[in-house]
Parts: structure tokens; sequence; C-alpha cells
């Protein structure tokens, strides 16, 4: 009977899944791929994971990306799921991007400053130009070193800060919000903001920055410095009463420098925007820090009629797990509802043709 | 399952749960955000169900899951399977033996019973949320019940139609108080939830809200007197167990569009099956008499 084909479900799962793993090794003449490469050779991927999944551990985004078969969303959600299982021992302490093992640092805004331009390892001058002969492998040589820098390098924003041409630090909240614990509400302060854009998908604040450049919520800004590298993370557990650094984690800090505003209190000065973001990700710490901007815009009275300056759509609709299950989930059997909206359907359409006819 | 709790969820976050659930249930049809967990399936495949059931099963509890009314539909397995393996808790297909039931899409066709909780899949909690996308201005509404613009578009439906064109998550007016998505069920099981002995609850897990309708309490479906609410389902019988009343599935049963209609309850339709009903088997030519 043809009502059997849509049953079977449980044996169709088991053999979907096996096929899946089959699907996943590939040609087994080829050898399989370890966590190691993935970790050292396709570590923007990594990265990306982390921060979308929200969990620092590249030995774990790694597996993860492994076992998507590269698909970083798929990637990036099977973290956040183990993420939710872990024990939280506390909360760190406010991570001093300023003191960061710098890796790469400039400044858009400066032509040279104190702790100067580096560019580090960078794509942003080369010439995107497929290389052959990467496809047949080999080590490269060996990279220039220069001389660590002896102290901290100095943000550009204290430069600025010290001219009072920038709007100071916002105040930190001794007791900032944890949107993994307590869902969204509205109005959201900026701690449950830049933690939503902080996890966010990297296409969507990429396109969200985009739009305000292109006039959508427009917010002139300029890139005030990207530093990349590493910084140490601290805890004080409550038996010590002081902080102990329980290891380094790498960031991509982006300091965008925004129009000034002026009130009649208040002297005109430069607004920021702001991106932090786990690994080496520029585009989404710039696409985070145009982001983080615009969606400020009542703050400083302008009128926000941009998607980019709502909040509500920018926050709800910034999280790739939540959006791909949404999306994803309209495959799932829907066949009741489809056959209320055709028995619904009918009926309009048999009292139209009735009316037609009369 | 080594390595995980009973029932996955750890109990800080059952408590956070069963502590939603508790203001729910004291406040029928209101939403109550939650502090909503990643969960190992996926937003949009009941991972608001799944953590409402997680929080309130026990070791004694017999629990089913359907999806579309049927438990051997993909998603039904795959959630019975989870809490099979993470809580070990006996599970069955017979709506009567089960003391929790999961559900996405349907009610079952058997009366539940006070020592029965169900447990529905909720994609979209805010029933509003066609007419306004805004939850910071929904939440407003809900607080000072202004439903004017729900009649207003059911009023249109009229006027344009002739009727109502809400055939599923028909919208519910609560103990009389708040406006209640009652999940996307088909409007056809809206009456069901209406004084039922059973307590219902409501998990949306990527919209973080939980709400509840608690046992014997009124659930109005929306209309007006002159065009009063009417539960619609196909008008045909069941081709397997000949039920004139049960909610139909239709199925296109080859390529020159002939359907058979067939209960979309499976537990119900094997009971009745069970107790000497037998349908034609037969599919009909024509979906619309």
């Amino acid at each position: 009977m043809a009502y059997v084909a849509v049953k079977g479900g449980e044996r169709a799962i088991d053999n979907a899944h096996a096929w899946l793993a089959e699907d996943r090794r590939g040609n087994p003449d080829i050898p399989e791929i370890t966590l190691e490469q993935i970790q050292a050779q396709q570590a923007r991927a990594v990265d990306r994971v982390m921060a979308e999944g929200a969990l620092y551990d590249p030995g774990l985004a790694a597996l993860a990306i492994k076992q998507a078969q590269g698909d970083l969303i798929e990637a990036a959600f099977l973290l956040r799921a183990y993420r939710t299982t872990l024990p939280r021992f506390g909360y760190a302490e406010p991570v001093d991007t300023g003191a960061m093992q710098i890796r790469r640092r400039i400044s858009a805004v400066f032509k040279d400053l104190p702790g100067g331009q580096i560019l580090g390892p960078t794509y942003d001058y080369t010439h995107r130009l497929l290389d052959f002969a990467l496809a047949a492998g080999g080590t490269p040589p060996a990279a220039a070193l220069a001389e660590a820098p002896g102290e901290p390098v100095m943000p550009v924003y204290t430069i600025l800060r010290q001219e009072g041409m920038i709007e100071p630090d916002s105040n930190s909240d001794p007791d900032p919000a944890d949107i993994t614990r307590e869902p969204l509400t509205f109005p959201a302060t900026r701690d449950v903001r830049l933690q939503t854009l902080a996890r966010g998908d990297e296409g969507f604040l990429l396109a969200m920055g985009y739009s305000t450049q292109r006039g959508w919520g427009g917010t002139h800004p300029f890139v005030g410095e990207i530093r990349v590298g590493e910084v140490t993370v601290e805890i004080t557990p409550p038996e010590l009463g002081f902080p102990i650094d329980i290891g380094d984690v790498t960031l991509t800090e982006c300091q965008m420098i925004n129009q000034f505003t002026g009130s009649k209190t208040k002297p005109p000065q430069f607004t920021r925007g702001y991106g932090l973001v786990f690994g080496h990700a520029e585009r989404k710490a710039m696409g985070m820090a145009l982001v983080d901007r615009a969606l400020r815009s009542e703050e400083f009275n302008e009128d926000a009629t941009a998607p980019a300056q709502n909040p509500e759509f920018v926050l709800y609709h910034a999280d790739n797990i939540e959006g791909t299950g949404f999306v994803e989930h309209l495959k799932l059997p829907h066949y009741v509802d489809f056959q209320s909206e055709l028995e619904s359907l009918r009926r309009m359409r048999a009292a139209a043709e009735k009316e037609a006819a009369e | 399952m080594i390595g995980y709790n009973f029932a996955y969820l750890d109990e800080q976050t059952k408590r956070m749960i069963r502590r939603a659930l508790l203001k729910a249930v004291a406040i029928p049809g209101h939403q109550v955000p939650f502090g909503s967990r990643e969960m190992p399936l996926p937003y949009g495949w009941g991972t608001g169900g799944i953590q409402i059931t997680a929080a309130i099963l026990g070791q004694t509890d017999t629990l089913k899951v359907i999806d579309q009314g049927a438990d051997d539909t993909t998603n039904a397995v795959s959630i019975r399977r989870f809490f099979a393996k993470t809580a070990g808790v006996a599970t069955t297909t017979r709506t009567p033996e089960a003391t929790v039931i999961q559900t996405r899409h349907r009610i079952p066709e058997t009366k539940l019973r006070e020592d029965q909780i169900i447990v529905y899949q909720v994609p979209q909690p805010e029933p509003l949320s066609k007419l306004e996308p805004r939850r910071a201005e929904t939440k407003r509404m809900h607080a000072l019940a202004e439903y004017g613009p729900m009649h207003v578009k059911l009023y249109e439906d009229i006027t344009r139609f002739g009727q109502i064109s809400i055939s599923y998550d028909y919208p519910v007016m609560v103990n009389h108080r708040y406006l209640m998505a009652p999940s996307p069920i088909p409007a056809f099981d809206n009456p069901k939830m209406h004084m039922m002995p059973a307590l219902q609850l409501f998990g949306a897990g990527r919209e973080k809200r939980i709400y509840a309708v608690p046992p014997y309490t009124s659930v109005q479906s929306l209309d007006f007197e002159d065009h009063p609410f009417r539960a619609v389902r196909a008008p045909h019988t069941c081709a397997l167990c000949n039920a004139r009343d049960s909610y139909l599935d239709e199925v296109v049963v080859d390529d020159t569009g002939r359907r058979m209609f067939v209960c979309s309850d499976t537990d119900h339709c094997e009971t009745r099956r069970e107790a000497g009903h037998e349908g034609t088997g037969e599919p009909v030519a024509q979906a619309a008499e």
C-alpha cells in the first residue's frame, strides 16, 4: 500500500547516518585528514567556527570541521551544542587588548604612530592569482624576523583620547549580561548587543556593515585601528582573591572611528564602533564595528530608518545557528498544516466558483 | 548516557526551566522568556519542547513523541530515541499509556487525562508576529490586551474570502485574557484545548519562550457571532479504519492524482483497526467530493 512508503523512519535514519559517515570519509584510498592538519592549515576556518560557536578551543573546532565535512555553520553548531553542556566555573576578568602581543596592527587614520604599522600575515596586498605552485605543495622560505616590541603597543584610541577628540569608554558594567543564560529583551543594552554580534554570522555582519556604507544608516567610518594577537585570560578565584593567568587567546579587535556628534552641552567629538572576535577574523571584526555603531543611532539622536540601525532586526537575525535551524526546519514534514491549507483553499475556490456561476 | 546528566540537561538548567514553567502555569497563555539552551538537535526541530520534556521527565515516566500525529515520522523517531538514550525512560506509541506526550503539529484524537502532560513544540510563540514584527511592541499589546488588530485581520479575511483563511496555528484566547498561538496544529484540534484535563505546556527554543494552559482552562478560538469558529477536516473517511471524525492526511497514491485519506493520528487509527474497524483501503478519485 502506498501509505507504507512514508513510514519506516527509524531504519531510514540509521541508513542515512551510515551513508553520511561514508560520504564524510570520501575515497578511502586518499589519506584521512587529521585534526592537526585542519588546525594548522585551515586556521581561518577554525577561527570562524570558534567565533560563531562561541567557544575558544581550536582542537574541538577542528574536530567539528572534520565532522561537518567543512560546513562551517554546521561545525559552529556542533561546538555550540557542546558548549552548553560545560559547567561554568566563573567569569574571566576583562581582557586587556592594550597589552596584546601584536602580530598585526594597522591604522588607517595616521600614517605613522607609536608602535608603527605592522602588516603581519595579511592577504591585503596579495594578488589574487591562483598559485599553481601551491598545488604541488612544499615548505615556503622562512619569513624575515623583526624584534618583538619591548612594551605594549599603544591603542590609537588612547592617542585620540589624550586630546578629548573621541568619546571615552562607556562605563564598564561590573555585572554584564550573559546572553547564553538570559534571553534577548528589548531595548537591548550595549553589552547584550556586542555579545550577540561577537557570535553572529560573519556573512550577516558583513552585509549589514556594507549596507551602512551604501547609505542605509551611514556612519562615516574610519578604521582607527585593527589589531590581531594574543591576550592573556585571567580569572579571580574567590578563594584566592587575586587574578591568575589561565591561558592565552587570539583575538581580532577593530576600533572604528565615526563621524563626530555634539550637542548644546557637549562639544563635538568622534564616536566609536567596536568589534572583537575570536581568532584572526578582520572582516567580521570590521562588520561588527560598523553594525555596533549603527545600532547606537538612538543614543546619538540619529534617524534610525535603516535595517542595520534596528536592534530587533539585527540582533534577532545575526545568529546563524538559529537562522539555519529555522530555515532548514521547513524540510520537516508539514503535511498536517498543508492539508488544512488545501481544505481551506478548496472551500474558498468552491465558494468563488459557485458565486461566478450565479 | 555516560558523560551526560539524566535527560541531557544539567540540574541547574532544569531548575531554571521549571521556574519558567511555574510562572507560565500561573499566568495561563502568557509567554515567559527563558534561558533557552543550544540543544544537540537544531532549532526548528523542537528544541523548546525537548527542553521542557527534559525538565519534567522523571524516571518512572512513559514518553510518547508524535510529529504530524504519527509516532514513526523521522523527527518523532529521532526525539524519542534522544530521550530513550539520555533518560532511559520507557516509551510508547499508545496515547493512554503515556504520562508525557511531546507533539509537533497535532493533538491526539484520544482524550487526554489529568495524569498526563502534553508538550507542544512551538516555532513562533507570538500570535501577533505576522501583524507586528517588533517584540517590544507585541509585549505592550499583550500587557494592554490590545488585540483589536487580530480581530481586524480576521474581519478582513471574511470580507476578502467570505471566511477566515487561517487553517492552522489559529489564534486562541486563553482564560479570557491572553491571546495565544496554539502552535501549528490544524484549527481542527483547537477545541480539544478547551477545558482539557491534562496540563498543556508550550516550548519555543529558538524564540526562548515558554507558556502553558493549566488543566480545565478556557481556550476559545477567536471568531465573530455571525461567523462562528468551525473546525475543518477533509470531508472523507479514513481508508484504513473508516473513521469519520478524525483528522485526515491526504496521500497522493498515483500519478493520475488519486488520493487516499488516512488518519493523521497513527495510534488512533491502529487502535480502531485492532477493535475491528476497517476502511475500504481504496483511494478516492477526487480530493474535493
